[in-house]
């Protein structure tokens, strides 16, 4: 085939920025500062056990949220009329156009004691509530900047599912509770594993969303490698050593999400 | 008489503000195939999904077995349909499909087990139990849907165009066999089709259908030999539709001669409309003794089993199929008898069907087509309708 030439120019970027950075993450992880082969790293990473957890935790409740909260929406954009579904498939991605950082900041702004919220509160003479640096904020801002790469994928499986297969499904005696659980939750089985993949891997690793609205509590696996590359701990051997630990996870996740896909034949949606 | 099973009492369904069925009644009888017949937009696919439920009508009843179920949602019916597209459930295999409605109804495994074996069987998919419904082919999947319907034990069958997708060999297989399963289980078919050949060789009865209305109700010989207005005639199989005039009964003047007739009850020199099959007509030497009739030949076209005729009287173009080859430009006489003269009253649809002047093999293809590809808007605009 003459065609795999095509791909060349993207091998070659491959092979530069992801096969060989790998490579090396993988040999920081299991060097010393001289060099020199050791497991110290992958050990100490043990350490921080908690972060990782809390990590996880958060990351796994921002992507529910988001599961929970896209479903009935995809759901209805898909049962919407094609013009409808333009415009709300558009203001679903809108907010993506916008700076990530800039987002963020919007709800710095917005969660702080003294931000919009609490103004708000305190004008209609309700006490004040503290919303910032609490790992709620984290969650929310999880929730707020992944959602679309929930939404999207879900409506896409969601618009592809015929019709007639329900009616055949309500024809066979199927109320609408059962149609819902026997019909459209497996067949939009796809969406709804790429819609967490898509979701769930951005927020266990995320350091920006954390750092900005989580204060210094609530750190997660993502300000711990920044930490280590970037702030005052520098220790770019432990820091690829949490990274291939954190990759791994996130591995070992995704495997088993996608045990629930096994009945789909050739079906598939995005996967990792 | 058996009690109707199914009864569709003053239904009327539109579609932005468009009718759809207008004051449509039709009852159908326990066991029976009933075919509803008609062109794209006539309302048959409409009448069926009313009856399955997916359809709740502006007004009107429909009754099952003598009770009333226009306010029943669909899974609370026993009848169940076979869709156009099949339908089947893409994330299940074939087993699951077929037990898809028992294990709603919560039966057993075991019971399960042999009725996807039985179903099988009936529909000649032995083995075929684990298959993905992706690897089967059309026919395959059409057999699958049967099968699928058939496990739950309805009482009616809904066939919505269920053949319209499969290739002219498998289609005519498939219309026998579904013959065949119907008098195996003894239930009552109710089978939507646009093809008249499909509806001729497969029912019981035949509702032949057009605009939301029932134009004919009857065995399909009846309806054949004995259509009861010009678009009855003229959709099913070839018809020369003539005007004529019933000078009184059993006597009737058509192409300017006087014949003995079958039919009275008309009234004396009452306007009608007059049918005359094409395989009817014998051809005879022009102006002979026999021919009451003579035209000039100005196509004939090989068919096969015969030849098509076209003629031409006084600028009237008659079909007529005969085995006998003829030669465009010839002088040939039309011999009737009064068998071959079916009269009908007068109709909205008198005048704007039976003649052949603007007939071509092509031009039929083309609305066959055209017919298939309104088929589908009109699907389309139903669906937006829910």
């Amino acid at each position: 085939m003459k065609n795999k030439w095509l791909a060349a120019p993207y091998t070659v970027w491959m092979i530069i920025f992801i096969i060989l950075p790998l490579i090396l993450v993988g040999f920081f992880a299991f060097t010393d500062k001289n060099g020199a082969f050791t497991l110290d790293n992958i050990m100490k990473v043990g350490q921080y056990s908690n972060v990782f957890l809390r990590s996880i935790w958060l990351g796994l409740l921002a992507t529910i949220i988001c599961l929970v909260l896209a479903y009935p929406l995809a759901y209805m954009i898909s049962k919407a009329s094609f013009k409808t579904q333009t415009v709300m498939t558009m203001l679903v991605m809108m907010p993506m156009w916008m700076n990530f950082l800039l987002r963020t900041y919007a709800w710095m702004s917005l969660l702080e004691d003294n931000g919009l919220i609490n103004n708000f509160l305190v004008s209609i003479g309700l006490p004040r509530v503290h919303m910032i640096n609490t790992s709620g904020a984290v969650v929310l801002g999880m929730v707020y900047n992944y959602i679309p790469y929930m939404i999207l994928p879900l409506y896409s499986v969601l618009t592809k599912i015929n019709g007639s297969v329900i009616e055949a499904a309500q024809d066979l005696g199927a109320n609408n509770v059962k149609v819902f659980m026997k019909v459209i939750i497996p067949m939009s089985m796809p969406g709804i594993i790429s819609g967490i993949t898509m979701v769930f891997v951005p927020a266990v690793s995320t350091f920006i969303i954390s750092k900005m609205l989580g204060g210094g509590g609530n750190l997660l696996i993502g300000d711990l490698i920044d930490m280590q590359f970037l702030g005052s701990a520098y220790n770019p051997n432990l820091g690829s050593a949490i990274s291939l630990v954190l990759m791994v996870i996130i591995l070992i996740c995704m495997g088993i999400m996608n045990q629930f896909d096994d009945d789909e034949e050739g079906s598939g949606g995005v996967m990792i | 008489m058996k009690e109707p099973i199914i009864s569709l009492s003053n239904i009327s369904v539109s579609f932005d503000g468009e009718p759809v069925l207008k004051n449509f009644n039709l009852s159908i009888r326990d066991g029976e195939f009933v075919t509803l017949l008609g062109p794209s937009g006539c309302g048959k696919t409409t009448a069926l999904r009313t009856i399955a439920g997916f359809i709740k009508p502006d007004s009107g009843d429909v009754y099952f077995a003598g009770k009333k179920i226009t306010n029943l949602p669909p899974h609370k019916r026993n009848v169940n349909t076979i869709f156009q597209k099949y339908a089947l459930f893409p994330h299940l295999n074939v087993y699951d499909n077929i037990a898809f409605g028992m294990r709603l109804k919560k039966k057993s495994e075991d019971e399960i087990k042999k009725t996807v074996t039985e179903m099988l069987h009936m529909v000649n998919l032995n083995g075929m139990a684990h298959r993905g419904v992706g690897q089967l082919s059309g026919g395959q999947q059409q057999r699958i849907a049967i099968a699928r319907a058939l496990a739950n034990d309805p009482k009616v069958l809904l066939l919505d165009e269920p053949l319209s997708a499969l290739d002219l060999k498998l289609r005519k297989d498939m219309q026998s066999e579904l013959k065949k399963i119907q008098q195996a289980v003894g239930i009552t078919f109710v089978f939507v089709t646009h093809d008249q050949e499909e509806a001729l060789s497969m029912s019981d009865t035949v509702v032949v259908m057009d605009k939301g209305d029932i134009q004919q109700i009857g065995t399909p010989i009846d309806i054949y030999n004995e259509p009861k207005n010009a678009f009855v005639a003229d959709f099913i199989g070839e018809s020369n539709i003539l005007d004529g005039l019933m000078v009184d009964d059993y006597l009737v003047e058509v192409a300017g001669q006087r014949f003995k007739s079958l039919d009275h009850g008309f009234g004396k020199m009452a306007p009608v409309d007059i049918v005359i099959r094409p395989e009817d007509i014998d051809i005879v030497k022009a102006s002979s003794p026999g021919a009451h009739i003579n035209g000039v030949v100005t196509s004939v076209t090989f068919k096969g089993v015969h030849y098509e005729v076209i003629v031409d009287v006084d600028g009237f173009k008659w079909m007529i199929q005969t085995t006998d080859v003829q030669h465009v430009g010839d002088n040939i006489g039309l011999a009737l008898t009064p068998d071959d003269i079916h009269v009908m009253a007068k109709s909205v649809y008198s005048g704007t069907m039976g003649d052949y002047s603007t007939f071509s093999d092509e031009m039929e293809e083309d609305i066959i087509l055209s017919e298939e590809a309104d088929e589908g808007a009109e699907e389309t605009e139903e669906k937006d309708e829910e």
